[in-house]
C-alpha cells in the first residue's frame, strides 16, 4: 500500500486548524470478483460536519459506507480515525471505536419493546434498568419522543426510525452514517430528523448523510462528496451548487424531464374496486374500510398516505394474496377477481410491484433469472409443459437491464447483490415488460436516484398511454403531482373520493392525510368566507 | 475475552462447499478420542471404520445396498427440508411401505401368480407410504399441529403394528415360532443384479429417482416452487406459490418414496417380513440429507458415506469388539457437527475483549 499525499477534504468552515479529520479514507477499494464496487475512494469527515455522500444507484455508497462501519472488509486501501490506521473487524469494533449507523432498512422486533429491541442492539454489559434510564434520558436530551415500554408494532416509521437513532446515540458515537434515512419519512418527520441532525453538529459530532433528495442535502450538507461508477468524481460545498448541478455530476450529464405524452385518452375501466372490507391477517393490521375505486385504461390513479394507513392491506387484497370472500370486490379486465389468486389476476393481465424488494418483490439469495421467473411463470412463456425455458428468463433479465440500466456486477447476480435502487428498476422492469393491463405499484422510486426515477415515471407514464391502468402508492406527493391523474388519501383503512391532480392541493392531501375530512372543512370555509 | 457468533456481511460460499468436510474432519477427532477412551487402539478403529470396508468386493457391494435406500428416503426429505416441511417420521413411512408391499407378497405366497406381484407391492408401497406421511401434513395444514412431532412418533406406531403382523396374523407357521413370514417367493423378490453377489435391482432405482430429483429440483417450474418457497416464504406467496399445497406434496413424494425403500428392503436384501428390518434408515437419511446439502448429487455421496460407517461399524464389531452403537453416537456427533458447520456460512467466530469495551466505553 503506498503511502497517499493528497489535498484534503475543505473543512465546512473552510479552516483546518493544523487538526486531522476525525475519519479518512484513503484509496478504499472494494471489489467483488472483477467489479469494483468502490474505486479508490479518499474521502475526509472532519468534526462538526454534515458530509453528503450522493450517487447514482449502484455508484457505490452503501458500499463505501458499509466498510467504514467495519461489515465489510475492503479490497485495498486504508481508514484513518482521528490520524491512526484502523483495521475493522466488525461493526462492535466500530461502534466501540465511536462509529454508529442507522441502516435504510430498520432491524427491529415487531413484539418486542422499544427498549428491549434497544437491549438487543447494545454490546455494553449495562442493567435493563439503567438502560432503559439512559434511554429516556437520552431521547429526551435530544427531543427523540420514546415511550421504551411501548411495543414496537404499534408505531409508525419515523417513530422506529428515531429507536435506531436512540440506539445509536446511546453509545454516543463521534462519528454517525445515516444511509437514506428520509426515504421512508413523511416531510414532517424528515423536518424532526433536520432539527436532531444540526444538534448533533452543533455538538462537535460528524455525521456523513447518503441521500437521493437533493433539494435537503443543499439545505442539510456543509460538504458534499458525489460518487460515479464507484469513483469519487467531486467534493463540493452544495449550498453554492443547484440540485440540478449535483444531478449532473452524479450523471456526468443532463437528466431527461418526465413528459406525459399530449393526448392520452381514458378508455373502459380496466380495474374497479366495489366496496372492499378486509379484516387485518396480522394482529397488528389495518382492517380496509369500504374502499371503492374505478381506474380506466390510459389512467393513473395516485393513493397517498402516511405509511401503515391499509396500503400494504389494499395491496394485498388487489394482487390476490389475500382473498376476498365476495368475487365482485375486485374486478380486473372486466372479471370478478376478488376471489382468483395472484397467478389467475397475472393471467387475466395484472401485474404488481410490492414496496418492499427483498423478500416480497424477490427472494434475495435467487438469481435475477428465477426472480423473473418467479411473477413471470404464470403468463410469460416461461415455462413449457413444466419445464422452465432458461434462455426466455434470462433474456427478461437482459430487456430489463437494457430498457431500465440496471447496473450489476454481472449478467445474472443474486438480487441481494444489486444495490437497492437497481433492484428496484429490475423489479418495475421485469413487470412492466410484461404489458400488463393493469398495474398496481407501491412505492416505485423508493431509493431511487433521481435519474432512474425519471426513468420509472416515465415508463409508468407510458404504460398509461399505452392503454393501460395504472395504479400507483407513494408517500411522495410530488412524484404523484408528477404522474398522477387523480389522488386519492389512504387514512386508517379508509380511501378518499379521488381529487383531480390539480385540484389536489399539498393542503388539501395534508388534511386528508392527517384524518380530517374535506367536505365540512370546506363548509366551514364557506361560512367563514 | 469470550467467544461470540457474529453475522457475517456476506454469505461465504466456500463455507458452504466444505462445510460437510470440515464436519466430517471434526467428527473424525472426536471418534479418535471417543475410541481412546473405550480404550481401543483409534487407528485401527478408524481402520475399521473407513478403510476395511473398501477393501473388498463383498463390503463395495453391501455399501451400495445400505445406500440404496438411504439415498431414497434423503431425497425425498430434501425436497421437505427445501420447502420449510419438516418430515422426521420417514422410518415409520419406510415400515407402512414395507409392510403394505409385504402383504401383496404374504397374499400371493404359493399361489402362481405372475411377474406382477413385484410391481404391484412396489406401487402399494409407495401409495402407503404416501398415505402414512399425509397425516402428519394434513394436520399441519388443518390444525397447525407441529408436523415434526406427529411425524416423529407416528414412528412409532408403524413400529408396533408391524410387530402385531409378524407375531399375529402373518407369522409363517414353519417359523419355530420366530416373529417372521415366510420367505417371499422369487416373484416377490427384487431380483439380483450380480449372480451370487449382493447388490440389487433397487440401486438402480436409487440412482434414477436421484437423477429424477435433479432435474426436478434444477430444471422444472415445481423445482423451482419449492426452492423458493423454502427460501423466501412471502416471495413465493407474491410469485403465486402455496405453501401449503406443497407441504402436502412433499410429504406424499417423500413417504412414497420411504416407502418404496422400504418395500425394496423387505423384498430384497431381507427377503421376509420382520421386526428389526432398518437399522434406523429413515433417521440416518435426515444426517444424508443435510450432509448431501439437500441437493441430490451431494445425498448420492453421503448416503454411500454413511452406508460405509455401518458397514465398517459392523467389521469392527466383529474385529474389535467395538459395540454397534458406536456407530450411531457416530451418525449423532456427525448431524451435529454439520449444523454446527451450516451456521459458519452465514455466522463466524468471533473474540471478544470485554475490558476493551469497558474501556471505550468511557470516552
Ligand atoms: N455482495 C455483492 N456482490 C456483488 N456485487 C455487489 C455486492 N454488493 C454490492 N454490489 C455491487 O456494487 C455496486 C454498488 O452497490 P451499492 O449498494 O454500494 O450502491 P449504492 O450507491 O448504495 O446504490 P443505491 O443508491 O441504489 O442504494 C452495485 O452495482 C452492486 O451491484
Ligand atoms: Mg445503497
Amino acid at each position: 500500500m503506498q503511502a497517499h499525499q493528497r489535498m484534503l477534504d475543505p473543512t465546512p468552515n473552510g479552516l483546518h486548524s493544523g487538526e486531522s479529520p476525525l475519519l479518512q479514507t484513503l484509496g478504499l477499494t472494494k471489489r467483488y470478483g472483477d467489479f469494483l464496487a468502490n474505486d479508490s475512494i479518499d474521502i475526509d469527515i472532519w468534526p462538526k460536519e454534515i458530509h453528503a455522500l450522493l450517487g447514482e444507484n449502484g455508484a457505490g455508497k452503501s458500499t463505501l459506507v458499509k466498510s467504514i462501519y467495519g461489515l465489510i472488509q475492503p479490497s485495498a486501501g486504508e481508514i484513518r480515525w482521528q490520524g491512526g490506521r484502523i483495521m475493522l473487524s466488525g461493526p462492535s469494533e466500530a461502534r466501540s471505536r465511536g462509529i454508529g449507523m442507522v441502516f435504510q432498512h430498520f432491524s427491529l422486533f415487531d413484539n418486542l419493546t422499544v427498549a428491549e429491541n434497544v437491549a438487543l442492539g447494545l454490546d455494553g454489559k449495562e442493567s435493563f434498568k439503567d438502560m432503559s434510564a439512559r434511554l429516556e434520558q437520552v431521547s429526551k436530551t435530544y427531543g427523540l419522543p420514546l415511550d421504551p415500554k411501548r411495543e414496537v408494532w404499534q408505531l409508525s416509521v419515523g417513530e422506529r426510525q428515531r429507536i435506531e437513532i436512540v440506539r445509536a446515540l446511546m453509545q454516543d458515537p463521534k462519528f454517525l452514517i445515516l444511509d437514506e434515512p428520509t426515504a421512508v419519512l413523511t416531510p414532517q418527520e424528515a423536518d424532526q430528523l433536520f432539527i436532531v441532525l444540526e444538534r448533533l453538529k452543533a455538538e462537535g459530532r460528524a455525521i456523513l448523510y447518503i441521500s437521493h433528495k437533493l433539494e435537503e442535502v443543499k439545505r442539510l450538507c456543509d460538504t458534499a462528496t458525489i460518487l460515479r461508477g464507484g469513483k469519487k468524481v467531486d467534493t463540493c460545498n452544495p449550498r453554492l451548487e443547484t440540485a440540478a448541478s449535483l444531478a449532473r455530476m452524479m450523471v456526468g450529464g443532463e437528466i431527461k424531464e418526465v413528459k406525459a405524452a399530449a393526448g392520452r385518452k381514458t378508455t373502459v375501466p380496466r380495474l374497479v374496486v366495489n366496496d372492499l372490507s378486509l379484516a387485518p391477517a396480522e394482529a397488528h393490521g389495518v382492517r380496509l374500510e369500504h374502499i371503492s375505486f374505478e381506474l380506466k385504461g390510459g389512467e393513473i390513479l395516485g393513493i397517498a398516505g402516511v405509511a401503515g394507513n391499509g396500503q400494504d392491506e389494499l395491496f394485498a387484497a388487489l394482487s390476490g394474496e389475500r382473498l376476498s370472500k365476495d368475487p365482485g370486490t375486485v374486478v380486473i379486465e372486466g372479471i370478478a377477481a376478488g376471489h382468483l389468486s395472484i397467478t389467475q389476476r397475472r393471467k387475466l393481465g395484472a401485474a404488481f410491484v410490492p414496496e418492499e424488494r427483498l423478500g416480497h418483490g424477490t427472494a434475495p439469495r435467487m438469481k435475477l433469472s428465477e426472480n423473473a421467473l418467479l411473477t413471470g411463470h404464470a403468463a410469460s412463456g416461461m415455462v413449457n409443459h413444466g419445464f422452465i425455458d432458461t434462455a426466455a428468463t434470462l433474456k427478461t433479465v437482459d430487456r430489463a437491464t437494457e430498457t431500465f440500466d440496471v447496473r450489476k456486477a454481472k449478467r445474472d447476480p443474486e438480487a441481494a447483490s444489486l444495490s437497492g435502487g437497481n433492484l428496484q428498476k429490475f423489479i418495475v422492469g421485469r413487470e412492466i415488460l410484461r404489458n400488463p393491463a393493469v398495474l398496481v405499484v407501491s412505492q416505485p422510486t423508493w431509493g431511487v436516484d433521481a435519474g432512474a426515477a425519471a426513468v420509472i415515471r416515465q415508463a409508468l407514464l407510458d404504460l398509461a398511454t399505452a392503454g393501460a391502468a395504472v395504479l400507483v402508492t407513494s408517500q411522495d406527493l410530488d412524484e404523484l403531482a408528477e404522474i398522477a391523474d387523480r389522488i386519492a388519501v389512504m387514512f386508517h383503512g379508509h380511501l378518499s373520493a379521488p381529487l383531480a391532480t390539480v385540484d389536489a392541493s399539498r393542503e388539501k392531501l395534508g388534511l386528508l392525510m392527517g384524518g380530517s375530512s374535506l367536505e365540512p372543512k370546506e363548509a366551514a370555509h364557506a361560512v367563514g368566507a | 475475552m469470550q467467544l461470540v457468533l457474529e453475522k457475517r456481511a456476506e454469505r461465504s460460499n466456500t463455507i458452504a462447499l466444505v462445510s460437510p468436510l470440515i464436519a466430517i474432519g471434526l467428527t473424525i477427532v472426536t471418534m479418535t478420542i471417543l475410541f481412546a477412551i473405550l480404550g481401543k487402539n483409534p487407528l485401527l478403529a478408524l481402520h475399521a471404520y473407513f478403510i476395511a470396508p473398501l477393501t473388498d468386493s463383498y463390503s463395495l457391494q453391501e455399501i451400495a445396498v445400505k445406500a440404496t435406500p438411504l439415498v431414497m428416503i434423503a431425497i425425498g426429505l430434501s425436497l421437505c427440508y427445501l420447502a420449510n416441511a419438516w418430515n422426521i417420521g420417514a422410518e415409520g413411512q419406510f415400515l407402512i411401505g414395507a409392510v403394505a408391499g409385504s402383504w401383496i407378497a404374504v397374499k400371493t405366497q404359493g399361489t402362481d401368480a405372475g411377474a406382477w406381484v413385484l410391481p404391484a407391492m412396489f406401487v402399494l408401497a409407495a401409495a402407503a407410504g404416501a398415505l402414512y406421511a399425509l397425516i402428519p401434513a394434513i394436520c399441519k395444514v388443518k390444525f397447525g399441529a407441529s408436523e415434526i412431532l406427529t411425524s416423529l412418533m407416528l414412528v412409532y406406531v408403524a413400529d408396533l403394528f408391524l410387530d402385531y403382523l409378524v407375531r399375529g396374523p402373518w407369522r409363517d407357521p414353519q417359523g419355530f415360532n420366530f416373529p417372521t413370514t415366510a420367505e417371499f417367493d422369487p416373484v416377490a423378490t427384487v431380483p439380483l443384479l450380480i449372480e451370487g453377489g449382493r447388490l440389487h435391482l433397487g440401486s438402480i432405482i436409487a440412482l434414477l429417482v436421484v437423477a429424477a430429483a435433479a432435474i426436478l429440483l434444477g430444471r422444472t417450474i415445481k423445482g423451482f416452487e419449492i426452492r423458493v418457497v423454502g427460501a423466501a416464504p412471502r416471495a413465493a406467496r407474491f410469485g403465486g406459490f402455496n405453501a401449503n399445497q406443497l407441504i402436502i406434496l412433499t410429504f406424499a413424494v417423500s413417504g412414497a418414496l420411504a416407502g418404496l425403500a422400504g418395500i425394496i428392503e423387505v423384498a430384497g436384501p431381507v427377503g421376509h417380513l420382520q421386526p428389526g428390518i432398518s437399522p434406523g434408515y429413515g433417521f440416518t437419511a435426515i444426517i444424508v440429507a443435510f450432509l448431501g446439502r439437500l441437493n441430490p448429487l451431494g445425498i448420492l455421496i453421503a448416503g454411500l458415506f454413511l452406508a460405509l460407517t455401518f458397514i465398517g461399524g459392523e467389521q469392527a464389531q466383529i474385529a474389535m469388539k467395538i459395540p454397534l452403537d458406536v456407530t450411531k453416537v457416530f451418525q449423532g456427533i456427525l448431524l451435529f457437527y454439520v449444523l454446527a458447520c451450516d451456521s459458519l456460512i452465514l455466522y463466524r467466530f468471533k473474540l471478544v475483549f470485554p475490558n476493551r469495551q469497558v474501556a471505550s466505553g468511557t470516552h
